[in-house]
Order: C-alpha cells, then structure tokens, then sequence
C-alpha cells in the first residue's frame, strides 16, 4: 500500500486524531523494556512469552504487548509496565509470565513478589513512586518507556513531529534560532557550547552546501545514555535534526553512531525509512519546499572519533583523525562545507523546545545551564541506570536518593563524571551541583553523561591507570603530545601502583599532565590528564602513600598488598587452604592456617571464601 | 593586511597566512618536525606551538595552522610554551635517542637529560612523507595505519607498493633518520657535543637572533 505523504498540519492532526479514537485506553497494554540492559537480563524471552501466553488463551484481541526502549531502571531489568493502570514489575521471569497474564492483565490483580520494595520496605506499585524515579526530571527520557521506537504511529500518537509542523509552517528560520538561543540550550556531548550561536553562525557561514550531524558515537567506558536515547526514541532526534537542518539551510543530515550499538542503528533506519515514508524526510517537507535527508554513518569503533573533526573525516571516508578548528566546522566541516554538528541528546530536545517555547525551557536548570543532564549511573551504587535530572541537582541526590547510596553499605570515595576526559570528584564535593560550569571549576566535566561511582575499596591511583590505559590505546596518534605524553604518564602511574617510583616521578607525572592538557591537538588530548589531575588534586595523600610508604590505602595494587590471616577469627575450616592457587596456605585443620607471602600472589580468592571474615588485607 | 605583534614586534602579514610564515619571514625562528613550506601543515609535533592574546584570553595555538588576525599578539618562545616544547623534545628523544636533528635541537633549547625509558625507533610520525608521496610526487604509495601507540607508516598491506616509483622523496624530506648521532654516551644523557662544533646562531644569523631569541648554544658554552 502506498502511503499518503502528510504535507500539511492538518493532515498531521487529523493523522493523530484518528490515531488516538482507535486506541481504547482502558485496554490492558503490557509494555516490555527491550533496551540492551534489560535484553542483557532476558527481557527478549520475556517478551517471546508474554506473545505467546496471549497466544495460547487466545487474548490477541483483548490485550495488547509492545516493546519500549530503556525505562533506565536497568539494575532491577528486566522491568515492565502494565496500563491501563501502569503497575511496574521489575526482573520479571518468563516464568511468571502466565501468572501476570492471567492476574494483572485479565483481572487488575497486582502481583506482590514483581513490585520493587525500596531499602525501607515500602512497595512501589508505579514507576513514578520508585525512589529511582521520584527525583528524576524526564524530558527528553520522558516517552522511553511508553512508545515503541520501531512505530512512528506511536510516535505521532504522543504528539510527534508536531514541532517539525509548527516549525516549518509558521516559524521563520530566525525565529527558530531565536528561540534555540533564547531557550538557553547548550551541547549535551560535553562541552556545553551555546547551540542557538552554533547553529546561527552556521547559518550565516558562507557556502553552498551544509551539513548537519547528529553525533551518536558514544565510546565512553561506563555512559550508554545517547544508546538508550536513540534506541528507545529515535524520531525525536530525527524530528531536531530536520527542524536544525531547515532553520541552518540544510539538505542533507549524517547520523554516526557506533557499529557497536546494533539495535539502536536498526531502530534509527527504521525510523528513517518510516519517516521518509510520511513525507518528514524527502522532498518539500510540508509543502515548504525544503528538502532534507539524514544518512547513517557507522562508526568502527575509535573513541576518538567522538571528536567533531575526527567524525567528519570519518564520514568522508578518510582516517578517523582530529585536526585543528582554529577555523571552526560551522565554517569549514564536512567537505570543507559550512557544518553543524550535534549530539543526539541536543538534537532531541529542540522539538521540546519549538513545542512548549523557550522560556519554559529556560526556566528549567540553572542560571547558565539550562534544561537537563542524561547521566548513566553506575558503578559501586546500589540503583545503576540511565538518570535524567535537572542542572543542578546536587551530587548527593543523584547518588543516594537516585542511586539508592553505596553497594554493600560500603562508605562513598569518589565519583567519576564525564569518561576518561572527566575527572574524580571527592567526598567534599558532594554538595556540589551539577552543570556546565560546577563540573569544569571541580575539574571533572559533563563529558557524554558517564558517571562512575567509587566506594573506599577503589585505590584512586589505580583509576588513574585504568582510564591512562584506555585513553593510550584510543589515542589517534596523530599529535606527540597524546600519543607520547599519555604512554610515559601511564608509565609512570604503573610505577607508582608498584611501588618503585620515587617523588620525582611525581613532579614529572605533574609536569607531563599540564604539557598533554595544554599542547595536545584536539579534545581528546587536552582531556586525558583530567584523570591524573583530579587524583592529584583530591587524593594526593593516597599518591604519597604509595610513593612515600609503599602502601596501599584501599588494598587495591597487587605490589603493596599482603594477606594476612586473622589469629582471633581463623577457625582452620581449611576453606581458604583449599582454594589458593598457589598452595601459598599452611595450616592443620581446626587449627590457625598461615599465608606464605613469597608465594602468594595476592589474588585475594581465599578472602572471599572465608567465612569468618578471617583474612585482612594490609 | 593584518596588523600583529610578534614578540613585541609590531608586524604586518598577509590575510590567510599562518604565524609560523610570518614568523620565518620576519626571520624569527620557531623550531618545527612535522612543517615544510611545500606541504599542507599538519600539526602534530606541536613544537611550533606559540602563545597568543587576542584581547580576550591568552592560549596555545599550534603556529603552522593558525591564521594571523588581526590586532592578535604572539610570544614565540615565552616560558610557558619552552617548558611544554621541551618536554615534548625530550618525550620524542626518548622514542628516538640517535636522531641527529632532534639532538641540535635539543641542545638549542637547553634540554640536557631524558628522563623517560630510552626506545630505539626510527620514525617520530611526522607524516612528512607520507604528505611528500601524497601531494608533491602525486603517489600516495605510504600512508599511516594503527592507532596510538600502533601508529606507523607503511606501504598497503605492508606488501611492496606497485604505486611506488622509488623517489626517495619519503627519505630525502624525512627530518629524523637522515643522521644518526653518535654522541650519546649512557642512556637518558644528551651529550650536547654538536653545540661545540656548530653553534646555530653565529653562521646563521651573525647574533641578531640573540636579542629577540636565545637558542641556548651561549649559555651551554660558558657552562661547559
């Protein structure tokens, strides 16, 4: 059948309306989260059964099931959603399947053992009562959990693409830019740049033809959010990208996303194609006589192509490598053309924007950052998932009421925003609230949304290394600084969680931070001492003591760790004898076992395994 | 015409020209690996990295690339930008101790100790060549593959290039492997030796430099 082309609001409407009579809202609709995190814990065959009980009792008719995207509560996956009346079940099993369908869908009946009971025993029978939740502002997350992303129906349905209407229709391109501009909205991939003077100034850049993109290359360790984003709602961030690309003068629009992120490149084509179908995309959108189309990009996987002028070599087909903006893209991008470059999460939020206006907007958020932050939250926290908070909410509500606080009661160190650019933000800093500018003067950053928290068994010099190691092996190479500066850094820090390095390594690990940070070519380069500088700057007494006493504060760094067993609490249960590889363990049994420290190679198994808590690492 | 200062020199340059051209024409000199005239600049040493004020922040900026404004000022060789290159010198001597170019230039700033682990390789990445074969010999028979620490030049696949006529335009622009040193006494220690037989400044620019420029060769003279 060949669809009809919407070429005006009107039909848009009349398209919505008839859409909303069809649907009985008093029918039963279970709406299974089918984003990676729950697909990790098995919502696929959740999903797969709930088809076919329905199947099996014949209730096809009766009650509906759908797939959504990411809810975000991805701790508790898989999780579900029940309407009319909106129960929530969370790490449901097939198993249970045939008792929800049965109970809840056909008779209202709530199953008590799939609803979420918080720290303090309180049941949550809605998404919105789950303390995960309570705190949350959900703008641009708002529909993840209530649309299929595969449908543009539904889409239209919530009220899509009707900011794309009023944009095309009765706003002029200024007016669109004005309003961006006056909304106060900044990049949400890091950096936090004006995105109204961004896309003016591509406007007024000279050139025949312009680009706009839409950055999807996510590739921090730890961040999923523009995943979950273009997974669960990719036509928002179509919908942006065609209301940018008509007020900068646009035609042609890239998507780069990840090869490593397979549904949510399936999701964006799907919706591409369905777009293209309702006439959004192609040739004289709206009878404006605007033309516009976005091509997908798959990226192969460099972290570095994250960078604006990496991502556009890349897209030309050329070697995913940084250059210098002294001439920015908005001037000189893609092809040398006028081009502006967007990540996802800004490219969704503009339809918000044209819908409800820029002063609604702006009131959200805080004086210089407005709207909201996407921050995937994990880590030692109890509540990992994807958390959208205003600006400015302090770092203790995202970790203890959204995240629910420390795993296993443990005491809270550090926590880790913003990737390997980021930086470590103390204990002290928890009052802190969260934006652009807070983040910068902590000396951490927005980055693409990550959010690691650490309890006090994370050595912070380890951290250090880690994120060192990640960045020297993602580096491009291209610049000296980077390649050369990041490589002896984490020599150097390897020294430290040795043991076997003296104060002077640390001068020269300071010095060698400052030069990468102020020399290197590109954003990558002049971020990846963020890592060692925060440590430096918050948890240099844990440096000295690895220099200075040889230690280990956390028990972390093999080198400086030894077990010992503890006289008053060994039994000789012979648990721990058992186990080591490295028969570092003597002992009789019911007697005091003893660990050979030229033997052993601090794997730390036999701590595990005991069950009096027996053996101590000093 | 744009109108600049250059280490306190007011300058006047043509529009779409870069510092580090107006730099060499007003015969100030800023050390560079990865630039020849000829070439599209690349950027990547950042050894011609200089400080500039335009009016509303000071920062670095590599000179090979960044387009002289106007009313802009530019300290070639403040503290702040010696200190980064010289690290960076010292970084790039530990991945090629026996260069010959990166030893003067080493003893032209002053650098004395390497305190890195010494390497032993050939190549510091310029991409000199690989732009020489691409733009100048219309070949492109070299080009990088790898990342990071992975980075090198080699020919597709590794295999003979059928494209590659056997110039020798890759070896005759290479600034690194040209000379080997063989001063270097232990490991990390620069001999500075290449000073005493050729001071730069003398021959080159009869001492003028010394006033707005100090390469150092002075200094290590009078110490030795």
């Amino acid at each position: 059948m060949k669809m009809k082309k919407i070429r005006t609001p009107q039909e848009l409407d009349s398209l919505r309306n008839s859409l909303l009579k069809q649907k009985d809202t008093n029918k039963p609709c279970v709406r299974v989260c089918l984003g990676t995190g729950c697909r990790a814990h098995g919502s696929a065959n959740v999903m797969t059964s709930f088809k076919d009980e329905i199947e099996r009792q014949g209730l096809e008719i009766q009650v509906d099931c759908k797939q959504t995207g990411c809810h975000g509560f991805c701790e508790r996956g898989p999780v579900i959603v029940i309407g009319p009346k909106e129960i929530f079940y969370q790490k449901v099993k097939p198993t249970d399947v045939p008792e929800i369908v049965s109970k809840t869908l056909l008779n209202g009946e709530v199953v008590d053992r799939l609803l979420y009971i918080d720290p303090t025993g309180q049941r949550a029978l809605y998404e919105h009562e789950v303390p995960f939740y309570k705190k949350q502002t959900r703008l641009i997350l708002a529909n993840n959990g209530k649309i299929d992303p595969t449908s543009i129906l539904d889409y239209i349905a919530i009220g899509g693409y009707q900011a794309l209407a009023t944009a095309i229709t009765t706003m002029s391109c200024e007016e669109i830019i004005d309003t961006i501009e006056k909304s106060g909205l900044r990049g949400l991939g890091g950096g936090g740049f004006p995105t109204g003077r961004k896309w003016r100034s591509c406007k007024e850049a000279h050139g025949d033809v312009k680009f706009v993109i839409g950055n999807g290359d996510e590739g921090d360790p730890g961040a999923f959010s523009d995943r979950s984003l273009m997974e669960a709602n990719p036509h928002s961030i179509l919908e942006g990208m065609i209301i940018g690309a008509y007020a900068i003068g646009a035609n042609q629009g890239y998507l780069y996303v990840r090869a490593e992120y397979p549904l949510a490149l399936k999701h964006l084509q799907t919706a591409i194609d369905q777009a293209r179908k309702y006439g959004f995309l192609g040739n004289n959108i709206f009878n404006s006589g605007f033309d516009f189309d976005i091509k997908i990009n798959q990226g192969g996987g460099a972290f570095v192509c994250g960078e604006s002028s990496a991502l556009m070599a890349s897209i030309e087909g050329k070697m995913g490598e940084p250059r210098a903006k002294y001439i920015h893209t908005v001037e000189r991008g893609l092809w040398n053309q006028p081009t502006n470059l967007n990540n996802v999460k800004t490219w969704a939020n503009v339809p918000l924007i044209i819908n409800n206006g820029a002063d609604w907007f702006a009131k959200i958020g805080t004086e210089k950052s407005k709207g909201t932050g996407i921050f995937s939250l994990v880590g030692k926290v109890n509540n990992t998932g994807l958390v959208e908070i205003q600006m400015g909410t302090p770092l203790k509500t995202i970790i203890y009421d959204i995240g629910g606080g420390i795993t296993r009661g443990k005491r809270f160190k550090a926590v880790q925003t913003g990737g390997p650019s980021g930086g470590c933000i103390p204990e002290e800093l928890l009052d802190l609230t969260v934006d652009f500018e807070k983040l910068t003067e902590s000396g951490s950053m927005m980055g693409s949304g990550g959010m690691i928290v650490m309890d006090e068994e994370t050595c912070m010099v380890d951290v250090a290394r880690y994120f060192l190691d990640f960045l020297q092996n993602e580096s491009c190479g291209k610049c000296v600084p980077c390649r050369e500066g990041i490589k002896r850094m984490l020599e150097i820090v390897t020294k430290i969680t040795k043991g076997k390095a003296g104060k002077e390594d640390l001068e020269l690990l300071r010095d060698l931070a400052t030069m990468v940070k102020n020399f290197s070519l590109c954003g990558l380069g002049q971020t990846a001492p963020n890592t060692v500088l925060s440590t430096l700057r918050y948890f240099g007494d844990e440096y000295d003591a690895h220099i200075r006493d040889k230690k280990c504060p956390a028990g972390i760094c093999r080198d400086l760790i030894t077990f010992a067993i503890l006289e008053d609490k060994c039994t000789g249960c012979g648990a721990c004898f058992k186990l080591c590889p490295q028969q570092a363990i003597q002992g009789k049994p019911k007697e005091l076992h003893l660990i050979d420290p030229a033997k052993c190679m601090r794997c730390g198994i036999c701590r595990d395994a005991c069950p009096f808590e027996a053996i101590i690492v000093r | 015409m744009v109108n600049l200062i250059i280490d306190g020199v007011k300058v006047q340059a043509e529009e779409d020209s870069t510092i580090l051209e107006v730099a060499k024409f007003y015969g100030i000199d800023i050390p560079t690996l990865c630039y020849h005239e000829q070439l599209t600049p690349y950027g990547a040493c950042r050894l011609c990295m200089v400080e500039v004020e335009d009016g509303r922040r000071t920062r670095l900026v590599a000179s090979c690339l960044y387009p002289v404004r106007e009313g802009i000022r530019v300290k070639t060789h403040s503290e702040r930008v010696m200190k980064g290159r010289k690290l960076i010198l010292e970084l790039l001597l530990a991945r090629c101790p026996n260069s010959k170019t990166l030893q003067d230039l080493a003893s032209q700033m002053g650098l004395e100790q390497v305190r890195f682990k010494m390497e032993n390789k050939d190549c510091i990445l310029c991409g000199l060549c690989v732009r020489m074969c691409a733009e100048q010999m219309g070949s492109g028979a070299i080009g990088f593959v790898g990342r990071g620490q992975k980075r090198e030049v080699v020919t597709p696949f590794r295999m003979a290039s059928e494209i590659c006529r056997n110039c020798g335009a890759c070896m005759y622009i290479c600034p690194v492997v040209d000379l080997h040193c063989r001063g270097v006494k232990s490991p990390g220690e620069l001999c500075n030796s290449c000073l005493v037989i050729t001071p730069q400044c003398l021959g080159k620019y009869d001492q003028v430099m010394c006033t707005l420029d100090s390469c150092g060769a002075c200094v290590q003279k009078e110490e030795k």
